[in-house]
């Protein structure tokens, strides 16, 4: 057998029978670079020029991250300037999946919008625009960074999937997307982006059928924009993610008609609603009054045990609940009935709240096993009469079927 | 290693190096010295002798000249004296060593990195110099390295994985008798008439620090207050209810006079000695004989982060931390002098910075809150300057392994940690202590408002703020982030970083943190020091780091060795 692969490859020995590298096919060649990160690649590229080449193809360059940070504003290394003027230079039309990761310097936001405006011959598929630290987009003139994304919107045209969460993006450029994208566009995600309205993202909604993944602020979300997205020509919608976030105490929240939020389920059974709060106690009236199809739930700051109790009531498709926050009451009974009412909850959070041993303890028996994550705070557990600090652990661990012991702090 | 004897007298003349355990109870390095020997002196060695020049740490200062001053009593009660020696102890010794024909050195083993490295380099000299080295663990409750080795070679990094290993080692060693003049025997110190002025304990004044209006420590040095302290805890633990987790309240965050964090790090007080004497109270009040591990849980945390830090020079680092995840945290100079000088806007976080520059010790929930505030909450700065520039300056009890370890903690870098809950600067403080009376303490500008609007004066209406002589904006200031904003913000971030870390590619917020179902830190789910700067990223519904080329170039290797095969055959 070792013979037969010998004479196969042959023509890769050389006389003396050692491997002749240089003898490699392309295609080999080409998958091994695949995997080699840039600099390793670049490296080898330095052997030989047929190795240089390789490393020249085009199916090399179709991904591509760029770093932009200073050094006064960041631990991270930056893409090397000369390296960026390469790949604009040689590659800027193999490119199909991008992104841009900038630090919070106005200098790292703008070299990623001098970037992005010469990206002419480029068809993106993939375009993500990353804050690592402060929003340094939204320090940017808005016309500025506008013109530089709407160069890739137009030369773009198969666009599936887009990422500009914290950016100064706007209506008007919005539309230029999807005059452009509207068949390809699958995923978008634009979180905070305070110059969007809801008859802009309304638009895109209306236009393109094809997405799939949603993620934007609660001010943009409209019953008119379900419904769109419950249309007939539109696809089943996967992920919907909606934060909401309070920019002044005592804000008023528009709410939702049940009858969209049921136009949705209807048209997109299986599809994800993943909600985000970060309200003040008294800013939650409007929601939870009456039934929405959440499935992954997050209060990011203090939420009231009222609160937590119409939950229970409202969230039957609830699959994860994650709670930053309460106050000093026991949840004994809205905890019980969100594992009577919420079946389908398998994942719950609590940090700093309070739910009495007991309690606890039932709630766990009747989720059962569907409990895959169960990060309790210790301090959350207040010991009765039952079950005191030390024991509480074996009790659940028993009804869920593993170890399990609660998240520690350090007494430091 | 014998010492080279003097072939007419055998008993060896001793220094004992004292460095961190300041004290003379259950110090068995000390009784060694002191074991069958001539003379014995005692040494400390103190560098920079300049450390008050920038005046930051002088509580941290005064309470180490503070414990130094109550050695030197004891050890006088003792016929003996301390020896305060300017300079490092790599320059000194091999002088000390000639000048007084010692034959012995003896110290507390230092599991720190740093420790270990400067210990070895004295160990050479000594060797050099003929000098028998004794070391002796009483710093720590147990042989750190006997826990590693338990554990496969690698520290836990667990707290649950830490208290299995402990529970099936031997229990920590009886603290030993505190030296006496019946153990000094005829072991004896010569001191000479200027002892003072050569080996004097200095003041704070000669230090250079400027202690014009210093108000008196909240926390006084020395082992005596330490073992004054230790009793009067005790006390208290068995007169609050039968030793269950006591209530936080208001009165938590003011400094306690049964607090021991300060007197553990600088050993004025022995963790066997509070160990020991925990264990006998419990027994004595439950009745009982077996105490749960969670009593000794502030010993235990200080002995677990200890253990992670003991193999690990960078511990207290982001970049080359094996241990630590690589976040793109900020670098904001303004924002971190904010935090730092107490002016963040936020009187919650505000007045924690304050005690903490004035007193030198915070209650551990506040550590949590400003921490959190820092880094992973809201500012978004490195766990780092925290660590570096401030607690380590400011904290009395702030010791390397415990304090690095903590902010590794709190900011969520390491040790597997859910990143859901955040402190919230103003909800945290007010659900802690609600009348606001923390605050009026150490922020007395914001004594005239209200509880309603304490801990958010920048909500108070212009009356109330003009009623309180406290124009936010002018006389305090504003709130440096919007809190919901910067919390929002930074939640998706830290969850984009861990759902590359653990691959995890669902919705879920909890299991983006990757779990160690037996909470062995071994086999980790991750590797998150090895984390390269991303250069190629794949496009998907998903953006990658490129953790996941790092998994491609292992295939990378297979291919090359299938490869090389083809020569063998």
């Amino acid at each position: 057998k070792k013979r037969l692969l010998r004479k196969r490859f042959s023509h890769y020995y050389s006389e003396d029978g050692a491997v002749d590298w240089r003898q490699l096919p392309e295609e080999i060649l080409l998958q091994i670079f695949q995997y080699l990160p840039l600099l390793d690649r670049a490296f080898a590229s330095q052997v030989c020029r047929g190795w240089n080449q390789t490393f020249h193809m085009p199916e090399l360059w179709r991904c591509f991250e760029f770093e932009l940070n200073q050094h006064a504003s960041s631990y991270l290394k930056a893409t090397h300037p000369d390296l960026i003027k390469q790949i604009i230079k040689r590659h800027s039309n193999h490119l199909q999946y991008v992104s841009f990761k900038v630090d919070s310097s106005t200098e790292s936001a703008e070299a990623a919008c001098d970037i992005l405006s010469q990206l002419v011959n480029c068809s993106l598929k993939t375009l993500g625009l990353i804050s690592t630290a402060r929003p340094s987009f939204m320090e940017l003139p808005k016309s500025h960074f506008i013109s530089a994304l709407t160069v890739v919107f137009v030369n773009s045209k198969s666009l599936s999937s887009l990422k500009i969460d914290d950016t100064p993006v706007d209506d008007p450029s919005l539309k230029v997307l999807v005059a452009n994208n509207s068949d390809t566009l699958k995923l978008l995600k634009m979180s905070s982006c305070p110059h969007v309205s809801p008859a802009g993202i309304l638009c895109v909604a209306d236009q393109c059928h094809g997405l799939r993944e949603l993620a934007l602020n609660y001010h943009l979300l409209s019953d008119e924009l379900l419904l769109a997205l419950s249309s007939e020509r539109h696809v089943h919608l996967e992920h919907l993610r909606i934060d909401v976030v309070s920019e002044n105490p005592g804000q008023q929240f528009h709410s939702i008609k049940k009858s969209s939020w049921d136009a949705m389920v209807r048209h997109s059974p299986k599809f994800n609603l993943v909600m985000y709060f970060f309200l003040y106690e008294d800013e939650f009236g409007p929601f939870f009054r009456d039934e929405v199809p959440v499935t992954h739930l997050y209060f990011g700051s203090s939420v009231s045990k009222e609160v937590l109790g119409r939950v229970g009531l409202t969230c039957p498709r609830l699959v994860e609940l994650v709670v930053c926050a309460n106050g000093l009451r026991p949840l004994d009974e809205e905890l019980i009935r969100i594992a009577e009412r919420c079946r389908q909850l398998s994942a719950i959070g609590l940090g700093e709240c309070e739910v009495s041993c007991s309690a606890f303890v039932e709630f766990v028996k009747m989720c059962g096993g569907r409990l895959t994550q169960l990060s309790i705070m210790e301090e959350v557990l207040v010991p009765d009469n039952k079950y005191g600090p030390d024991d509480i652990h074996w009790e659940v661990s028993k009804h869920l079927g593993r170890v399990w012991f609660p998240d520690m702090m350090p007494t430091w | 290693m014998n010492g080279k004897c003097d072939s007419v007298n055998m008993a060896p003349n001793s220094i004992h190096w004292f460095r961190k355990g300041l004290r003379l109870h259950d110090n068995p390095a000390l009784q060694e010295a002191v074991r069958g020997a001539d003379t014995v002196r005692c040494v400390y060695f103190l560098d920079p002798w300049f450390a008050g020049s920038s005046n930051l740490g002088v509580n941290r200062w005064r309470f180490l000249l503070q414990c130094l001053d109550d050695l030197d009593s004891n050890l006088r009660k003792l016929n003996s004296r301390l020896f305060v020696i300017r300079g490092q102890p790599a320059n000194v010794f091999p002088r000390l060593f000639k000048e007084w024909k010692i034959s012995r050195l003896t110290f507390e083993y230092d599991s720190e990195p740093f420790g270990k490295e400067r210990d070895a380099a004295i160990k050479k000299l000594a060797m050099e110099a003929g000098v028998e080295v004794i070391v002796k663990i009483s710093h720590t409750l147990y042989n750190l390295d006997k826990i590693i080795e338990l554990n496969g070679g690698q520290p836990p990094l667990t707290y649950k994985r830490f208290q299995t290993l402990i529970s099936r080692m031997d229990p920590p060693e009886m603290p030993v008798e505190t030296l006496s003049n019946t153990i000094m025997g005829s072991c004896v110190t010569p001191v000479s008439e200027d002892h003072g002025d050569k080996y004097g304990v200095p003041s704070l004044e000669e230090l250079g620090f400027d202690i014009e209006g210093l108000p008196s420590a909240v926390w006084p040095g020395g082992e005596t207050e330490a073992l004054t302290r230790i009793e009067r805890h005790l006390e208290r633990k068995a007169w609050v209810a039968n030793f269950e987790r006591p209530r936080m309240n208001a009165n938590s965050l003011l400094a306690s006079p049964t607090g021991l964090s300060p007197y553990l790090r600088f050993g004025c007080l022995s963790c066997h000695l509070f160990y020991f004497k925990l264990t006998d109270l419990y027994r004595k009040v439950k009745k009982t004989s077996t105490p749960p591990l969670s009593l000794y849980g502030q010993l235990l945390w200080r002995e677990f982060f200890y253990t992670a830090a003991t193999n690990n020079p960078r511990f207290d680092k982001m970049e080359g931390n094996p241990i630590c995840v690589r976040i793109p945290w900020d670098k904001n100079p303004e924002a971190l002098a904010k935090w730092a000088e107490a002016k963040t806007g936020f009187p919650w976080i505000d007045a924690i910075m304050t005690q903490l520059r004035q007193e030198g010790w915070i209650h551990h929930l506040a550590r949590h809150a400003v921490a959190c505030f820092l880094t992973r909450g809201d500012l978004w700065i490195s766990w780092e300057e925290g660590h570096e520039g401030v607690f380590e300056e400011l904290l009395l009890d702030a010791d390397w392994s415990v304090n690095a370890g903590s902010w590794m903690w709190l900011s969520c870098s390491s040790f597997f940690q859910q990143f859901f809950h955040c402190y919230c600067p103003v909800g945290f403080g007010r659900r802690t202590d609600p009348n606001g009376d923390f605050i009026r303490r150490y922020l007395p500008i914001l004594r005239g408002f209200p509880a309603k609007y304490i801990y958010d004066p920048w909500n108070a209406p212009d009356s109330v703020q003009a009623a309180a002589k406290c124009i936010i904006g002018v006389h305090y200031p504003k709130p440096m982030v919007n809190h919901a904003e910067a919390s929002r913000l930074n939640i998706e971030r830290m969850k984009q970083i861990y759902q590359q870390l653990s691959r995890y590619r669902g919705l879920g917020l909890l299991a983006s943190v990757p779990s160690t179902h037996n909470g062995n830190g071994n086999g980790m789910a991750y590797s998150p020091g090895e984390q390269q700067s991303g250069t190629n990223t794949p496009g998907e519904f998903h953006f990658f780091f490129s953790l996941y080329l790092k998994l491609q170039t292992n295939k990378a290797y297979q291919l090359f060795y299938f490869l090389k095969c083809f020569k063998k055959g």
